[in-house]
């Protein structure tokens, strides 16, 4: 049962088989039999019952229920929901409760949905392992020497591991896709402005996206109609109708045509993983879909610029937490070193809980940011990047004029090992190679299972789209999963 | 002492909003300590800015009517430093794209000949306002958010201001307008309108002009203050340079408090190192952009300025300008209401007068406003034209106005219940005026002799006379007969 997709959950509560009750219970024991997955870092059980049994009593006493109803989602620790920690895995917002939802919470709530635990993920979003997490690294479900990727790594495990079948994560240079990829799940990234990003506590705001995370295509079409539309509260979300994507999910694309980008072949590319790609794009030709190459010549300007961008608005967004109101105040900020008593106490204090509340990469991006937005330096690096960002959505745009879905590797490489690339931040930085444009252009894109290495890693396949064409997104990748059955696999789990 | 002063003002205004710039929360004044905040004025992670349609409305209005250029389109960015009452340690503001430049304050003539010019702004932009901090007992500091998010106006005038009192007249004019208009209160005392001022001296010597430090006065909490300061500063800089002879290319701008106890400026601490707001887009919003349609939604909402209406009242009734401007600077009711006597009665200069010496008085000893005060326009325009026909003596109408103030009732009721009406018949007044000489043979011995000057005289038998008639003889008249019956007696 705990494999289950959410639709297949959603008949058997139906059909009156199961309780919405009976399947938390049972996720609950499940959670707690793979502690050592470290997928979350919050779930209080009682919480979790308490809403299943609301939506159970609903659903007998024959009211609606909402398209969810009963349904278990696993929320990144990012996502502020009232009254329950919400700490972006940092020491920082250690003890932090927000007062009220994040929209898309509200939605699920709205939608029936359980709210199951918090996951774990890279310190305020800042990796793509997991590992940056002041609560220990997530262990990949298919091989727990491996990473899960990140920063949503717990909400990608979450699904993977069937802990929940549905969760929700957020991407700023790839924080859905990669994850999804290596863990063997569907993830989508959609168009910036298509979520409310209100109650998501920000990395970098130009780029940050909710999207839901699932075991098949047919999933995350409901949990994207559901999270998706214009919230009064987040002015960058747009006001256009939300399509019911699943009505639409099972019918393909008329006069499909796919372009292969041919910068996401280069140098780093594993070559498991491109002949994966390989037979993704003969399939879609044998399905009658205009197979053409087409070239993105920015992209390779795309980490850099956002090795700006990013850490620039994360300078700027990370500043509030200094101790003062709330999240984590050093005890001890006495002068340590020699000139320090001149410095004000109060300064002292900001400083010293700054040093002891934030991990390493998120020091590293704040200071890289802080230069990067220095008088005498913000021309040279911020409006530089501000420019290539504009040449990148060019490039797409100019694609998008010629195909209709743009498709590559989601990450150069499967899973890579624990602590392979910790001591090195640009190798880690280049996991990303591959979906940061997405993010710079703020089209959306989506990971879904392509196939497995020889060491039985899950491999995916990038599907990238024009502005608020999710719909053909998915619609392009449901030709791919009907198919193919590698969304059915499983890890096996202890 | 052969030297200028120049002065250049930067001006803060709280704009008259429900909410606040980016939430949702209330924005009155004097409430307890953090009760007028919400998660996004309180900078809680997670929380995003959504701007208030009306504050900017409020910004556009008062940058059309200062004459400013508006943008077409306007971004928000972020202002970056680190300080207790910021709550994001960012400020959000405007910083390469205002959505206003140019424009002008004016500076209203002054009775000493001073005045009447303009001073020319440099910008004007939109942000929001930061928390405030008081520094309590024992070295403690309390941070109260309330204001914390307010929609704040930044005003920044050219360095071209050449006196402290045109500097405080320019600001008073601010003031007015911005009353006019309705976006602001701006009370000093409460910090909806606050200012620093940035001056120097150009000091002429051996036909050169040398330029002293800038000096950027802070703390500037009146009017008063503004213009006492300014002075001091202006006294202090040319005493400095007599000493030092330091110029503006040998120290940079410096910080100084205005102590209003002691009546002079300190210096303030300085930051060691140059700021850097290190400022970049605010990217949890979007940018503006006002239409033609918008603006002219704007422009029709604006009525008549204060400056415009001084003129019209010179013009249109002949008003001194000092009238003119004690009817205008009261604020527009007064203005209102004074337009609407004036219409009613075409006695333009009478109504100003009553309205000067009674309404005003009054309104100010009640402490209250034109709008609470009970005698309408048409109630005292129905009194002035009493007094101009003769039915009452000036006298008269003002115990009728006191009455009308007090009872509320019309002039008509009161005339009749209180037996008003003036006396205008020449037979008694003739006889009251006979009876005053008989009674005092003294005064006319006075004027024979010449002992006393006749006016003296004059005046003592009129006041005998309006005595003897209950106060209700017409003035006129009793002038008159008096000066008639005087020619006879004294040839």
């Amino acid at each position: 049962m705990s494999q289950d997709t959410a639709v297949a959950m959603l008949a058997r509560m139906e059909s009156g088989e199961v309780t919405s009750e009976e399947i938390v219970r049972s996720l609950l024991d499940r959670a707690d039999h793979e502690r050592r997955l470290n997928v979350f870092v919050h779930l209080d059980a009682d919480h979790v019952l308490d809403q299943a049994r609301a939506v159970d009593r609903r659903r007998k006493a024959g009211e609606p229920v909402g398209r969810l109803g009963g349904v278990p989602v696993a929320i990144k620790d990012l996502l502020c929901v009232r009254g329950e920690p919400t700490t972006c895995s940092s020491r920082m917002l250690k003890g932090f409760r927000p007062p009220y939802d994040a929209t898309v919470i509200d939605r699920l709530r709205n939608a029936g949905a359980i709210l199951f635990g918090k996951t774990n993920m890279d310190e305020f979003a800042m990796g793509s392992s997991t590992e940056n997490s002041a609560y220990g690294p997530t262990l990949n479900p298919w091989d727990e020497t491996r990473v899960p990727g990140g920063s949503s790594g717990g909400s990608a495990a979450a699904v993977a591991a069937g802990l929940a079948p549905l969760s929700l994560g957020s991407d700023t240079g790839g924080s859905i896709r990669q994850p999804a990829a290596v863990c063997g799940v569907v993830g989508l990234k959609p168009t910036y402005g298509r979520v409310s990003r209100y109650g998501l506590i920000a990395f970098a705001s130009s780029l940050d996206q909710i999207g839901p995370f699932a075991h098949d295509l047919t999933d995350t079409a409901l949990l994207l109609k559901v999270i998706s539309g214009r919230d009064p509260r987040d002015a960058t979300s747009v006001d256009l109708p939300v399509p019911d994507y699943s009505a639409t999910l099972d019918t393909p694309p008329e006069k499909l045509r796919i372009g292969i980008v041919r910068e996401f072949f280069g140098e780093g590319l594993d070559p498991e993983v491109a002949s994966a790609i390989q037979e993704a794009v003969k399939l879609y030709e044998k399905a009658g879909a205009t197979i053409k190459e087409v070239s993105l010549p920015h992209s390779k300007y795309g980490v850099p610029a956002y090795y700006i961008v990013a850490p620039a608005e994360c300078s700027s967004n990370l500043a509030r937490y200094d101790g003062t109101t709330y999240g984590h105040r050093a005890e001890d900020y006495s002068p340590k070193y020699p000139g320090e008593e001149n410095i004000a106490e109060l300064v002292r204090m900001m400083m010293v809980s700054r040093a002891e509340g934030f991990g390493p990469e998120v020091k590293r991006r704040i200071m890289l940011g802080t230069f990067a937005l220095s008088a005498g330096y913000a021309d040279q690096y911020y409006n530089k990047a501000l420019q290539v960002r504009r040449k990148i959505r060019g490039d797409f745009d100019a694609a998008f004029r010629e195909v209709d879905v743009l498709l590559g590797p989601t990450s150069p490489t499967p899973a890579f090992k624990l602590g392979e690339r910790t001591a090195d931040p640009l190798s880690m930085y280049l996991s990303d190679i591959y979906t940061i444009t997405a993010n710079l252009a703020g089209i959306p894109g989506l990971s879904l299972p392509c196939g497995f290495t020889s060491q039985k890693l899950p491999i995916g396949l990038q599907l990238l789209a024009a502005p608020f064409a999710e719909e053909t997104l998915l619609r392009t990748a449901r030709v791919f999963e009907r198919a193919t059955d590698w969304h059915t696999r499983r890890p096996k789990t202890a | 002492m052969d030297y200028e002063i120049v002065i250049g003002l930067e001006i803060h205004v709280q704009l008259q909003t429900e909410s606040k710039m980016f939430s949702w929360s209330g924005t009155e004044f004097g409430l307890p300590p953090n009760t007028q905040t919400d998660p996004v004025s309180l900078g809680l992670p997670g929380t995003l800015p959504t701007m208030n349609r009306k504050a900017f409305e409020l910004a556009l209005k008062t940058a059309v009517a200062l004459g400013a250029e508006i943008a077409p389109f306007t971004k928000w960015d972020r202002k970056n430093y680190y300080y207790p009452d910021l709550p994001k340690n960012y400020q959000i503001s405007q910083y390469d794209l205002p959505f206003s430049k140019g424009g002008h304050l004016e500076i209203p003539p002054r009775k000493d000949g001073g005045g009447g010019t303009q001073c020319r702004l440099t910008r004007i932009h939109l942000e929001e306002d930061t928390g405030k901090l008081t520094h309590g007992y024992g070295g403690l500091s309390e941070v109260d958010l309330n204001r914390a998010g307010i929609p704040l106006l930044e005003i920044v005038s050219e360095p071209e201001i050449r006196s402290a009192a045109d500097a405080r007249g320019c600001l008073e004019e601010l003031r007015l307008t911005l009353r006019y208009l309705e976006v602001s209160d701006c009370e000093m005392q409460e910090g909806s309108l606050r200012c620093d001022a940035n001056v120097n001296l150009h000091i002429h010597k051996d036909g050169q002009t040398i330029a002293t430090p800038i000096v950027e006065i802070k703390n500037l909490n009146s009017f008063r203050s503004v213009e006492k300061a300014l002075l001091y500063e202006a006294d202090r800089q040319y005493k400095e340079w007599q000493k030092n002879g330091k110029t503006i290319k040998d120290a940079p701008k410096t910080t100084r408090g205005w102590d209003d106890d002691l009546e002079e400026t300190k210096p303030q601490r300085e930051k060691e190192t140059a700021a850097d707001y290190r400022y970049f887009p605010e990217p949890d919003l979007v940018p503006v952009v006002v239409d033609a349609a918008w603006l002219d939604r704007v422009r029709q909402s604006i009525g008549e300025l204060p400056f415009a209406r001084r003129k019209r009242f010179e013009a249109e009734y002949g008003l001194s300008p000092y009238d003119a401007n004690v009817l205008v600077e009261q604020g527009q009711d007064v203005a209102d209401y004074y337009d609407a006597v004036a219409k009613a009665t075409g006695e333009f200069k009478l109504a100003s007068n009553w309205i000067q010496q009674d309404v005003l008085r009054t309104i100010k000893e009640n402490k209250s406003t034109v709008a609470e005060f009970p005698v309408k326009p048409e109630g005292l325009a129905d009194l002035i034209h009493r007094v101009k026909r003769g039915e009452l003596n000036t006298n008269q109408g003002r115990e009728i106005l006191g009455r009308m103030i007090e009872t509320g009732e019309p002039a008509e009721t009161i005339i009749e219940k209180g037996g008003y009406k003036m006396v205008s018949d020449r037979e008694a007044i003739a006889a009251a005026v006979e009876a005053a000489i008989a009674a005092n043979p003294q005064a006319l011995e006075d004027i024979k002799k010449g002992k006393k000057k006749p006016e003296a005289v004059k005046g003592f038998l009129r006041g005998q006379v309006m005595k003897q008639t209950g106060g209700k003889a017409n003035p006129a008249m009793v002038g008159e007969l008096l000066e008639a019956r005087l020619a006879e007696l004294v040839p």
